[in-house]
């Protein structure tokens, strides 16, 4: 086609994508803690007319670093609006069993249990082992579990509804960490369900996550590339890609600004994610910067989202801000 | 789509080599006489005194809350509005017809002073995704930085940003001015098809793609060029203009522009639309 022609579709298509989908939001203070949960559900509450079929957060705790936690499900959320099929909540009993038979079998000790609703679970573990892919995959080969996260501070959590409403459901107001990466979901390209939802766990790496705006229009030839190489993807949302696209980097030795900087050329399609890691947060940008993100920098504080609104909610005084440039990435450390 | 003919009698602007074709039939240019500027007005529009000054906090507003108080404001022949706390909303300012002094004191989010025709704009902070779309004349003034598409499909007026702006600038612009103190991103230029762009820092790729005509004037590094996007000769008049034009902007009054890269279209690419039903045929 001629380039005219195409760049007229181009144009339509960044128009219509920069009015119609998903936020994210993501903050880091440096050398202090915060209620980041308070202040991201404030942050993704501000975008939730960006879409609220799901709402999802990666916190990262203070906590001893001792323990993994890990955030797990034993099914989908079935409420209004849900892509997923109801089941009876004693087939979520039996999957906790086996993933406690599992959990004993390979010499995790359970520190602390807490179930928060019938199909989510948070379980605090003793667990000595380094590699977590051969643990991973143990727990998920009970059909109908995914691990949501795991990690030595990070928690993610999603589910269906806007941002006030998965924080009231989890009650995670009142959790303080460093920095936190969030995501407010209007479902385009798979189901309505958590485990489309965002943040994606770097599988199998411990406390790393990504959330992610836009399109990836490669998606299944780089699926199909990495699930020849062993990786694991649980959903059909494009966005998990990013996750897996950086874990497997990370697996072959790349630090994550090599991996993030890798992606500008591997993954195509329009995008701008964030990466978190226990101590540090990032942001991509595609070459086409054809995805938002407005982005505040202070010595004490980092706070950026799809909307200049969303870093309003935390910091309602005048500010200076920017838009990152095309192609642009940058990691920050706490 | 108008004829495109070449024609011997040159305006000032031709003459420059700011564009060069003349559009006829429907589409036929048309230019105001200044001096019955004063008769044309839009229906609903005000007579406002600039002398006559009020601020208006729109913290605890909707957008479309604030943009009727404004319009009732002017109603009542306020012809200086300073707007306080903005906080990054989107869509403030938008459809004003009129001539108007309007000042915010602080920042604007996404589609901020769209579809504007005649106000004078100064924002004291930063602007967010497509400000000023579709301005047709009057003056937008940014003192911090910009989102991306700033200035899209602008067909006049002046548009300046004392900061740097995002991808996109000027797309499919269609007249008027667009002047960036700082770095300007990815696609600047993008289709535009006649006006002006001056960024005085630098630029990001694919400068000017698919450009139809117009001029960009960079004064830093360009990252790449786009299809048809071409060097071109920056005369003794571009420079007289741009001196003139950074000045009343209140921008880089002491900048060198004798060593600005003059960018125009290659004109290549014109004969697309003749093609493009085929192109059409061959896709479907």
């Amino acid at each position: 086609m001629g380039s005219r022609y195409v760049s007229r579709l181009l144009t339509i298509k960044i128009r219509k994508e920069e009015k119609y989908m998903c936020g994210i939001a993501g903050l880091i203070h440096r050398g202090k803690s915060s209620k980041v949960g308070h202040e991201l559900q404030g942050m993704l509450q501000a975008l939730k007319h960006r879409g609220e079929d799901s709402t999802g957060y990666a916190l990262y705790g203070d906590t001893d670093g001792k323990n993994f936690i890990m955030r797990f499900k034993v099914g989908e959320n079935v409420g209004e609006g849900s892509t997923s099929v109801a089941e009876d909540v004693s087939v979520y009993d039996e999957r906790k069993k086996i993933v406690d038979t599992y959990l004993n079998e390979m010499g995790a000790k359970i520190i602390k249990e807490e179930r928060i609703l019938p199909y989510s679970l948070r379980y605090e573990i003793e667990y000595n082992k380094k590699d977590l892919l051969e643990f991973s995959q143990k727990i998920e080969s009970i059909p109908g579990v995914e691990i949501l996260s795991m990690g030595k501070s990070l928690e993610v959590i999603k589910d269906l509804g806007n941002a006030k409403m998965v924080c009231d459901r989890y009650n995670l107001d009142k959790l303080v960490g460093t920095h936190a990466i969030g995501h407010a979901r209007m479902a385009t390209e798979s189901g309505v369900d958590i485990k489309s939802a965002h943040p994606f766990w770097g599988y199998p790496f411990s406390d790393v996550s990504v959330v992610h705006n836009g399109q990836l229009t490669n998606y299944w030839n780089n699926r199909r590339a990495l699930e020849n190489k062993g990786m694991r993807f649980m959903s059909e949302c494009d966005s998990e890609l990013i996750a897996v696209y950086l874990a497997e980097k990370m697996r072959d030795g790349a630090s994550l600004e090599e991996g993030m900087k890798e992606s500008l050329t591997g993954l195509d399609g329009v995008f701008t994610y964030f990466v978190a890691t226990n101590d540090s947060l990032g942001m991509a940008k595609d070459t086409m910067a054809a995805k938002p993100l407005v982005l505040y920098e202070s010595d004490d504080l980092v706070a950026m989202g799809s909307e200049e609104i969303a870093i309003r909610s935390i910091l309602p005084q005048e500010i200076d801000t920017y838009d990152p440039f095309d192609g642009e990435v940058k990691v920050w450390q706490i | 789509m108008a004829n495109i003919k070449s024609v011997s009698k040159k305006t000032k602007a031709q003459a420059m080599g700011m564009h060069t074709e003349v559009l006829t039939g429907r589409t036929q240019q048309k230019f105001f006489n200044p001096d019955e500027a004063e008769n044309f007005y839009y229906f609903g529009t005000y007579d406002v005194d600039f002398n006559k000054r009020t601020d208006l906090d729109v913290k605890d507003m909707t957008a479309a809350d604030a943009n009727k108080e404004i319009d009732n404001l002017m109603s009542q022949g306020y012809g200086t509005i300073v707007i306080k706390n903005p906080q990054g909303k989107h869509s403030i300012g938008v459809g004003i017809l009129n001539k108007l002094n309007l000042i915010f004191e602080g920042s604007l989010g996404y589609f901020g002073i769209g579809s504007c025709d005649g106000p004078i704009v100064r924002i004291n902070g930063r602007v967010g995704w497509s400000c000023a779309e579709n301005l047709m004349a009057g003056k937008v003034v940014i003192e911090k930085n910009a989102g991306s598409c700033f200035g899209a499909a602008i067909r006049g007026g002046d548009l300046i940003c004392k900061g740097s702006v995002g991808a996109r600038t000027g797309i499919d612009m269609k007249g008027g001015t667009i002047i960036i103190g700082g770095d300007a991103g990815a696609f600047t230029g993008f289709m535009m098809q006649r006006g002006r762009i001056i960024i005085l820092g630098n630029v990001g790729i694919n400068l000017g793609d698919s450009m139809y005509d117009g001029t960009i004037f960079v004064g830093g590094e360009i990252g790449s060029y786009g299809s048809d996007a071409v060097d071109a000769e920056l005369t003794k008049s571009d420079q007289d203009w741009l001196r003139r034009k950074l000045k009343v902007a209140e921008i880089g009054e002491n900048f060198d522009v004798s060593k600005m890269k003059k960018i125009v279209a290659g004109k290549k690419l014109w004969n697309y639309d003749n093609l493009e039903p085929t192109e059409k045929k061959g896709a479907i």
